[in-house]
C-alpha cells in the first residue's frame, strides 16, 4: 500500500511540475514554428512572470484582504499583461531586424537578451530570494497509510494542485481552440508554412509574429504564477533552469509541434520527479538533460514532430 | 503614354496602368521602360522568351521589388487611384486587392483545402472577430466565419474539389493544386488577379479546364486578369490582349490577332531569318491556332 501511495504522490507532483514546463515549452515551440529561432530569453519571460505575480500578490495584500479567487484572477491577468508587453518588446527590439539574418545571429541575440533580462531584474529586485507566503492551503486526502518505519504517510491532493491542473487544462483547451479555430491561429499556421505567400494573401506577417510572442509570453506568465504559488519563492535566476528544461520538453515533444510541447512538458515533469523520488534527488537535472541529449541523437524530430523537409 | 492598344478596339476601362517601369539590379536592366495597360474584365497576357522580364513585372506589381523607375497605378471605379509602387507587400493584397500566384506552387501544404481558402479571407475575419478577443468567446464572429466558409465552398465547387475539402492541400494531384491556388487567390476578392504560368506542367485536358476557369472568372466575376504564360494554346484562346516582352523591353502590344502577325514578335521568337531556332512547340502552336496567324508565319 505504501508503494502505491508513494507512487501516487510522485505522480501528482510530476503532473504539476509538468504543467509549468508545458506552458513554457509552448512559447519555445510556437516561436520556433513561425520564425525558426530558439528564443532563449523565453525562460526570462517566465521569470518576469514570477516577479509580476509576486509583486501583485503583495500589493493586493497591502490593499487589504481581497477574496482569494478574485485575487488570483487579478494576479493572473496582471502577470499575463506585463509579460506580454515584455514578449512583444523583445521581438520588436531585438529579433525583428534580424529576421533575414543567419540563424546564428538571432540565436546569439536571444542568449544576449536572456543575460540582459536576468541582470535587469537583478538590478531592480536585488539578487536575494523573494518569498511569498502560501496563498492556497488545504487539500483532499487521497490515501492514508503508514510507511516502512510505521509512521503515518498521507497522500493528499492539495487545492493548489487541483487549481494548477484545472488552470493548465483550461488554458491548453483555449489555446488549442485559438490555434485551430480562429483567424489568428490560421494566419499563424499559414505564416509557419510560407510567410511570403501569407503576406500576399493580405496577412500582416509582422503583427502575426508579434502576437505569437505575446501569446507565448502570456502562457509563460501563467507558468510563472503557478511556480510562485507552488514554490513560494523566486529570484532573478529561476528562468534559466526552468527555461532550459522547458526547451528540453519542446525538443522531446518535437520542436514546432504544439501538442508535442504539452506532451513533452508533462513527460519531463514526470521524469524529473520520478527520478528524484526513486533514484537520486541531487541528480534530477542530469536525468532531464540526458533526455535532451538522447532525443537529439536518436530522434531529433521529437515524439510528435515531423521531419523537416527541405523546401525547394 | 496611355494610347490604346495597336490593332485593338475600344477596350474596357483601364484597371492597371504601368508607366515607364524600369527595374535594374546593379548593372543588369531586367525591365527597360515598359508601359502597358490591363483593362478591367479582360485577360491580358504577358509573353516573351525566357528572361524577358515577365516575372519581374509581377514582382514589381506585388511589392516583392521596388521598381527603379516607373509608376504602377491601379484605378477602381469610384476610388482614388492607388500607386502600387509605394505600398508594402501585404497591403497590396489587402488594400489594393491585387492577388497573385507563382510559377511554383505555394499552397499551405499542411492545411486543408478549406483552410487554405479561408485563410485567404483573413483580414475580414480578423476584423469581425475583434482581433481574436471576441472570436475566442464566439461573439459576432460565427456569421462572418460562415460567410468565409461559404465563399470557400463556392470556389471549391467551381474547381470541382468540394468533396476533398478536408484533405491536406499537398495530397492533391498537381493540376488540382494549380487550380486551388487560383481559387485561393479569388477568395481574397481581388480586383486584379496576376497568374504566373498557371498552365506550366499541366496536361492538355487540365490546360483546357484552366481556360474554362479563367474565362469563367473574367465573365462572371468581372475582374482583370494578368497572365504570364508560355502555353500558346492558353494564351491565344483566352487573352483579350497580349503584351510581348523581349530582353526587358516591350516589343508588341495588342489583341492576339495583331500580335501573332507582328513582325517584331515573329523576329523575337524566330530570330532574323532563322526559322529553325523556333522551339517546335511554339511553331506548332502558332501555326495551328487560327488560320489568320499561321499565314503570317509561313
Amino acid at each position: 500500500m505504501y508503494h502505491v501511495a508513494y507512487f501516487l504522490d510522485q505522480l501528482i507532483n510530476g503532473v504539476t511540475l509538468g504543467a509549468i514546463y508545458g506552458l513554457v515549452a509552448i512559447g519555445y515551440t510556437m516561436v520556433y514554428g513561425i520564425i525558426g529561432m530558439i528564443n532563449f530569453a523565453h525562460g526570462e519571460i517566465f521569470m518576469i512572470g514570477t516577479f509580476v505575480s509576486l509583486i501583485v500578490f503583495l500589493l493586493l495584500g497591502l490593499a487589504g484582504g481581497v477574496w482569494l479567487p478574485l485575487a488570483i484572477l487579478i494576479v493572473l491577468l496582471a502577470a499575463m499583461l506585463f509579460t506580454a508587453i515584455y514578449g512583444w518588446t523583445l521581438e520588436r527590439v531585438a529579433y525583428r531586424r534580424l529576421r533575414a539574418s543567419p540563424r546564428l545571429a538571432a540565436l546569439i541575440t536571444a542568449i544576449g537578451m536572456s543575460i540582459f533580462l536576468q541582470n535587469y531584474v537583478q538590478l531592480l529586485q536585488g539578487a536575494r530570494n523573494k518569498p511569498l507566503p502560501p496563498q492556497i492551503t488545504g487539500g483532499v486526502e487521497v490515501v492514508n497509510t503508514t510507511n516502512r518505519a510505521g509512521e503515518a504517510y498521507a497522500v493528499s491532493l492539495s487545492f493548489l494542485q487541483i487549481l494548477i491542473i484545472v488552470l493548465t487544462i483550461v488554458l491548453m483547451v483555449v489555446f488549442t481552440l485559438l490555434i485551430t479555430r480562429t483567424a489568428l491561429g490560421r494566419a499563424q499556421r499559414a505564416c509557419e508554412q510560407d510567410r511570403g505567400m501569407a503576406a500576399l494573401l493580405g496577412i500582416n506577417v509582422d503583427r502575426t509574429i508579434s502576437l505569437t510572442f505575446v501569446i507565448g509570453a502570456s502562457l509563460a506568465a501563467v507558468a510563472g504564477l503557478i511556480f510562485m504559488l507552488r514554490y513560494g519563492a523566486t529570484d532573478f535566476f529561476v528562468g534559466f533552469l526552468t527555461g532550459l528544461k522547458a526547451f528540453t520538453a519542446a525538443v522531446l515533444g518535437g520542436i514546432g509541434s504544439l501538442p508535442g510541447a504539452m506532451l513533452g512538458g508533462l513527460l519531463i515533469g514526470l521524469i524529473e520527479v520520478f527520478f528524484a523520488g526513486y533514484f537520486n534527488l541531487e541528480y534530477k537535472d542530469v536525468a532531464t538533460f540526458t533526455i535532451l541529449v538522447l532525443v537529439l541523437i536518436f530522434r531529433p524530430t521529437g515524439l510528435l514532430g515531423k521531419p523537416d523537409i527541405e523546401k525547394v | 503614354m496611355t494610347g490604346p492598344a495597336n490593332g485593338h478596339g475600344p477596350g474596357e476601362r483601364p484597371l492597371l496602368t504601368v508607366e515607364h517601369l524600369t527595374m535594374r539590379f546593379g548593372g543588369l536592366v531586367a525591365i527597360d521602360d515598359v508601359s502597358f495597360q490591363a483593362a478591367d474584365r479582360e485577360i491580358t497576357a504577358i509573353i516573351g522568351p525566357n528572361g524577358a522580364g515577365k516575372t519581374t513585372v509581377f514582382n514589381c506589381l506585388t511589392g516583392f521589388y521596388k521598381p527603379t523607375v516607373g509608376r504602377l497605378t491601379l484605378e477602381l471605379e469610384g476610388h482614388p487611384p492607388i500607386f502600387l509602387e509605394r505600398m508594402e507587400g501585404f497591403r497590396i493584397a489587402s488594400r489594393a486587392r491585387v492577388a497573385r500566384t507563382f510559377q511554383n506552387i505555394r499552397l499551405f501544404p499542411k492545411m486543408t483545402l478549406l483552410e487554405n481558402l479561408v485563410v485567404a479571407q483573413h483580414n475580414k475575419l480578423m476584423r469581425a472577430s475583434g482581433y481574436t478577443v471576441r472570436g475566442l468567446f464566439g461573439f459576432g464572429y460565427r456569421q462572418e466565419e460562415e460567410k468565409a466558409v461559404d465563399r470557400a465552398r463556392y470556389w471549391l465547387e467551381q474547381i470541382g474539389l468540394v468533396d476533398r475539402a478536408d484533405d491536406d492541400a499537398d495530397s492533391l494531384p498537381y493540376g488540382d493544386q494549380r487550380r486551388l491556388e487560383i481559387a485561393r487567390a479569388m477568395c481574397t476578392e481581388p480586383v486584379l488577379l496576376c497568374l504566373d504560368e498557371p498552365a506550366a506542367g499541366l496536361n492538355p485536358r487540365e490546360s483546357a479546364d484552366l481556360n474554362d476557369l479563367l474565362t469563367f472568372i473574367r465573365n462572371e466575376h468581372r475582374i482583370g486578369i494578368l497572365l504570364i504564360e508560355h502555353d500558346m494554346s492558353v494564351v491565344m484562346q483566352i487573352s483579350d490582349r497580349i503584351v510581348v516582352l523581349d530582353y526587358g523591353r516591350k516589343i508588341s502590344d495588342g489583341d492576339p490577332e495583331f500580335v501573332r502577325q507582328d513582325p517584331a514578335v515573329i523576329r523575337a521568337y524566330l530570330g532574323e531569318e532563322e526559322e529553325e531556332d523556333l522551339p517546335d512547340i511554339v511553331k506548332q502552336d502558332l501555326s495551328t491556332d487560327g488560320a489568320g496567324g499561321a499565314g503570317a508565319l509561313s
